[in-house]
Parts: structure tokens; C-alpha cells; sequence
């Protein structure tokens, strides 16, 4: 298996955000970006794939803060090779980003015969489109997104995946290879790396720089403003200690004939 | 004609799903606004009877395929495509589900048009679309504006009243042709039901329900005990579920089960637009979170600025202190 992984960092939304002075965009002063979750997920779907049928693990993000942590913590994990696309702005333009993708295998010869191509089903700065679907149709291969199990036939050329549909069920697919998928949720939670090991990887291995080949066309998106979701309503916050708080909680049952 | 505004009726297991009312509450707006008639594309395989419920449209486009008895995002975008291509809307809104993520992207990708995703809302202002986009994780929203025709609009549940959509006059139906491949690349093969046996979280009157800030499997059994104290049931959100602390039968949201409790507790929930999603409709929401500014209390009655790990064992003592053991 000759598996490609698209990994982008992200901003953190455990941390505060806060809108940049022109209104329009996200204050990245102090933002701290991480991996995209269910790239995570993608990544440990493609490390399980080879350690079950062999093959390899290449992983490409487009450049960005901390993104040399990211990738080298994906060589810890078990990944064959790191690449580094510059050129590409990844942030909220992913119709762009497919396109850089897309350019940059045609320009890898390693993987011009990639089996699959395995990403996050969604991130969340994806404003104007989902990347797994566009690059799909870049590339004029087979898509499913909410991907959680991932099974090939190689000798077939064939790969069965199942997807979350609602209310629990799944459904599951079969096309030929390659394809892209959008990974929801891999079999098992991504693994985890101790930072003695990550360390290990950035003094003996190495990420490869690729370039998008041509400019990019900017986004055909007009951003007049961004701000935090006005609410209607907010919560009535209950204050106190956590005895005090618990027995507000308990009141507002009993008022309403919970308890 | 041409210019008209277009929704995706999202259909599932022979029903038309609750998002397309919502969406075609919200192409009517849009359809007036601009002075134009708003369209339904429903696409199947022997499922012209589910138009009738499309009333919200003035006429409803039924593209009858075998490639499209399931709604997989390819044939679907092709059959757009098609229509699209012959009868140019001005936009075209797709819900986003587990059932249609997918078909609006690729939609775009092949018309060479544009796509704007995460709409919570859409407006006409001087006579042009506006959407406002739902961005990391529910904490900002981007207003925006998209250059040329059609747009492709991806639209988050819960941007109308599902009742605002449903009518009980049947609207006229178009049957359209489509040319789609016989053979899809992308072929379905089967439903997967859930495993059975353990308990249906939407006949639960009450759910603790915990998310990331519960930080190990450990701690579950806090929220455990205060559910067995109030009569109520454990669920939780999707990184609890990924992490494999709880079953997915246990999960609220998108991929989950959409709760109705008369008490909704969320422990360590931010309230990511997925999860919010399966439990808005809950009686009484309170919410738990350390950070002040988590979306969840956008969506809570009463919220609690604190550690879940703290506050559950504390309600637990007080719930059974009131129940008098």
C-alpha cells in the first residue's frame, strides 16, 4: 500500500480567539495551531493500513507555524516520509490547497502511484469548501467522506469503507483505487508518541520541501466580516463553589419537578 | 428561466430528512427576496412520492436514476451537474449531513463555481447573496460574499424552524433526465445497524452527558453515578466516543442521536456545531465548561464556569442528600 496522508494545522479552538484589527480575519497574534483532528485520525488510519498490509506512509502539509512538530511527530508515529508544501496559503482558501496538492504529487514521482489518499473528512477553518471532494475531482478519482473503516484489496485494486451515516448506522461502499477519503474517525484513537521520541525524529530524520508549481488563484470569496456568533441568549451562569453551584442546580430540578 | 434558488431535498432510508424543511424554509426567504421561484431537486430511484411533502417549493425537479436510490456524492453531484448546467440557478443550497457532506464540494469543484460552506444564514443584501459562515469549531462566524453564479451554499441544520418548511400542499413535480453511468465508481453495498442491546439514549429523560474535559475514562464513573442518582442515562460527545469511553450507541450529534431529555447535563463540552446539533432540543440544558467562552453556552439554560471533575461529584451528594438517602 503506497498511502498518502494530508495533514493541516488548524487554530485551536480550545484557546480564546479574538478577530484581527481588519475586522475580517483571525487575530493571529496569539493563535497556536495544531493538527487538524480527523487528520489525526487519517494518519493513524494509514499507519494501521501498513501495519497490516505493508507498504508505505508519506504525510504532506502545507507549511505553517509549528507544522515541522507536526510532521515530525508523524515520522515518530510510524510515517516513511514528510513533505513540506510552501506556496500553498492552506488557511480557509481549500479549493486552493487541493489544487497545490494536486500539483505537488504530479511533481513527486513517488507518488504518482499512490493507492490512497486519506485526509480529514472536514477542519475547521474550511469556509469555502471540504478538500478531500475537490481533490477527488482534481484528480478524477473515486470520493467518501465520514470514512471510519478502511479495507483494500490489492489484488483487486478495490477498497471497501464504511461511513457514518445518522443514528449510528454506517454504510459501506466499495470503488476502485485510488481514492480520496475523508476519514472521520480511524479504527483505534491516534497513537500516542512520547516527546523523547518526536525529539529522536528531528535529529535523524528529515522533512522534504515540495512547492506548489503554479500560483494559486485567490479565493473567489469576498470575507466582510468576521466576528464571534451573536447568541440571542446566553446561559444564566450559576455562580459559587461547586456546593453552591450543585445546589442551584438541584433547586432549578426540583422547580421543575425533576427531582 | 434561469436564476432561480435550489435546494438539495436530502432524503434517508425513504424519508425526507428534517434539514431539508429547514433549508427550504430558509430558499424561500432568499426566493422572495430576489423576486425569483424557489426550485426542490430531488434525486432517487422510485421516490417520487416523497415531492409531496415539498410544498415550501413552487415546483419540485425529480431526477429519477438507479445510480441514486442512495445518495452517494458523487452520483448526486453529477446529476446536479447536469441540471445545473441546463436550467442555471443562481444558487444552489445543499444541506450538510453525514447523508450530503460531500455533494455541495464536489458540486462546486466540477461547475468550476464557487462554493461557501458552514452557512448558519443566508441573506440577499443589494440584490447579492450573503452568508455567514460557522468557523472553528462554532467560536467565529465569517459574513461573506461569493463573486459569480451559481453559488453552491453548504447549510448547517438548524438555520429555520423545521416547521417554517413543511406544508401540506403538494407542489407541481418535473421529472428531469439525468445521464449518469450505470456502473458509479462509488458503489453501495450495505447499511450497517448499530449493535443492540444496550440502551436507546433518546428514551432517557435525563442524560449526563461528557465531552473532552472529562480527560480520562476514569472519571466516566463520576458522571455514571450522578446519572444512576437522577434516574438518567450517560452519553456523550464524539471525542469521547473516538477515544472509546463510551459506546457509539452513547453518542449525541451529528453521527449520533438527535436528544429530546427534559434534562440535558453537558460536562466538559465545549459544544462544537455537531454536538450542538443532537441536543438543542433538550428541555433544560445546564452546561459545565471551564472556559467562559465555549459555544456550549450559547445553546445552555444555565451554565457553569468550572471543572466538570468538580461539579459532578458535588450535584451527586446533593441530588441524593435531596432524594433523602
Amino acid at each position: 500500500m503506497n498511502i498518502l496522508v494530508l495533514l493541516k494545522m488548524v487554530p485551536d479552538v480550545v484557546e480564546e480567539l479574538e478577530v484581527a484589527p481588519d475586522g475580517k480575519s483571525l487575530d493571529t497574534e496569539f493563535l497556536r495551531l495544531i493538527p487538524n483532528e480527523p487528520d489525526d485520525h487519517a494518519l493513524e488510519e494509514a499507519l494501521l493500513l501498513k501495519e497490516r498490509l505493508g507498504g508505505k506512509v508519506t504525510v504532506l502539509a502545507p507549511d505553517a507555524a509549528e507544522v515541522d512538530e507536526a510532521l515530525f511527530t508523524a515520522l515518530a508515529k510510524g510515517a516513511d516520509r514528510a513533505l513540506k508544501l510552501s506556496g500553498a496559503d492552506a488557511s480557509s482558501n481549500t479549493a486552493g490547497l487541493a489544487l497545490a496538492i494536486r500539483q505537488a504529487i504530479a511533481a513527486t514521482p513517488d507518488l504518482q502511484g499512490v493507492d490512497l489518499i486519506l485526509t480529514g473528512t472536514q477542519a475547521n477553518d474550511d469556509l469555502d469548501t471540504l478538500l478531500a471532494p475537490v481533490l477527488a475531482q482534481l484528480m478524477g478519482v473515486p470520493f467518501v467522506g465520514i470514512v471510519t473503516s478502511v479495507v483494500p484489496d490489492a489484488g483487486r485494486r478495490m477498497v471497501t469503507v464504511q461511513k457514518e451515516c445518522p443514528k449510528g448506522v454506517r454504510a459501506e461502499f466499495e470503488m476502485p483505487m485510488p481514492a480520496v477519503l475523508g476519514i472521520q474517525a480511524a479504527e483505534k484513537p491516534p497513537r500516542y508518541v512520547p516527546v523523547a521520541k518526536v525529539r529522536a525524529a528531528m535529529k535523524s530524520l528529515k522533512i522534504e520541501a515540495v512547492e506548489a508549481g503554479e500560483p494559486l488563484p485567490a479565493l473567489p470569496i469576498e470575507v466582510i466580516a468576521m466576528d464571534k456568533p451573536v447568541v440571542s441568549e446566553r446561559a444564566e451562569m450559576l455562580e459559587g463553589s461547586p456546593e453552591e453551584v450543585a445546589g442551584k442546580v438541584c433547586e432549578i430540578l426540583t422547580a421543575r419537578g425533576l427531582l | 428561466m434561469a436564476g432561480e434558488i435550489w435546494v438539495l431535498a436530502e432524503h434517508w432510508q425513504g424519508q425526507i430528512s428534517e434539514i431539508t424543511f429547514e433549508v427550504l424554509a430558509l430558499g424561500r426567504e432568499l426566493a422572495q427576496a430576489l423576486g425569483v421561484k424557489l426550485e426542490a431537486v430531488l434525486l432517487g430511484h422510485g421516490k417520487k412520492d416523497l415531492a409531496a411533502s415539498l410544498g415550501a417549493a413552487e415546483q419540485v425537479l425529480y431526477a429519477d436514476h438507479s445510480s441514486l436510490a442512495e445518495m452517494t456524492a458523487e452520483s448526486c453531484a453529477v446529476a446536479l451537474e447536469n441540471l445545473v448546467r441546463s436550467k442555471k440557478p443562481k444558487a444552489v443550497l445543499v444541506p450538510l449531513s453525514n447523508v450530503t457532506l460531500g455533494i455541495g464540494s464536489l458540486l462546486a469543484a466540477k461547475l468550476g463555481a464557487v462554493c461557501i460552506n458552514s452557512c448558519v444564514d443566508v441573506s440577499v443584501s443589494d440584490g447579492k447573496l450573503q452568508a455567514r459562515s460557522l468557523l472553528y469549531g462554532g467560536k467565529m462566524e465569517a459574513t461573506v460574499r461569493a463573486a459569480g453564479d451559481p453559488v453552491i451554499l453548504g447549510i448547517w441544520p438548524g438555520c429555520r424552524p423545521i416547521e417554517a418548511g413543511r406544508t401540506t400542499v403538494a407542489p407541481p413535480v418535473e421529472e428531469v433526465a439525468v445521464a449518469l453511468p450505470d456502473e458509479p465508481k462509488v458503489r453501495f453495498k450495505r447499511y450497517i445497524e448499530p449493535e443492540a442491546g444496550d440502551i436507546d439514549i433518546c428514551e432517557q429523560e435525563v442524560l449526563v452527558s461528557v465531552g473532552r474535559g472529562i480527560q480520562s475514562a476514569d472519571n466516566l464513573e463520576l458522571a455514571q453515578e450522578l446519572a444512576e442518582a437522577l434516574g438518567g442515562a450517560v452519553s456523550g460527545s464524539r471525542p469521547v466516543i473516538d477515544q472509546g469511553w463510551l459506546p457509539m450507541s452513547r453518542q449525541v450529534g451529528k453521527s449520533g442521536a438527535n436528544v429530546k431529555p427534559k434534562f440535558y447535563l453537558a460536562a466538559g463540552i465545549s459544544g462544537a456545531p455537531e454536538h450542538v446539533e443532537g441536543m438543542k432540543g433538550a428541555a433544560l440544558i445546564v452546561a459545565i465548561n471551564t472556559d467562559p467562552k465555549a459555544p456550549i453556552f450559547n445553546v445552555a439554560h444555565y451554565g457553569i464556569e468550572a471543572d466538570a471533575l468538580d461539579v459532578l461529584p458535588a450535584l451527586t451528594a446533593k441530588v441524593k442528600e435531596r432524594k433523602g438517602h
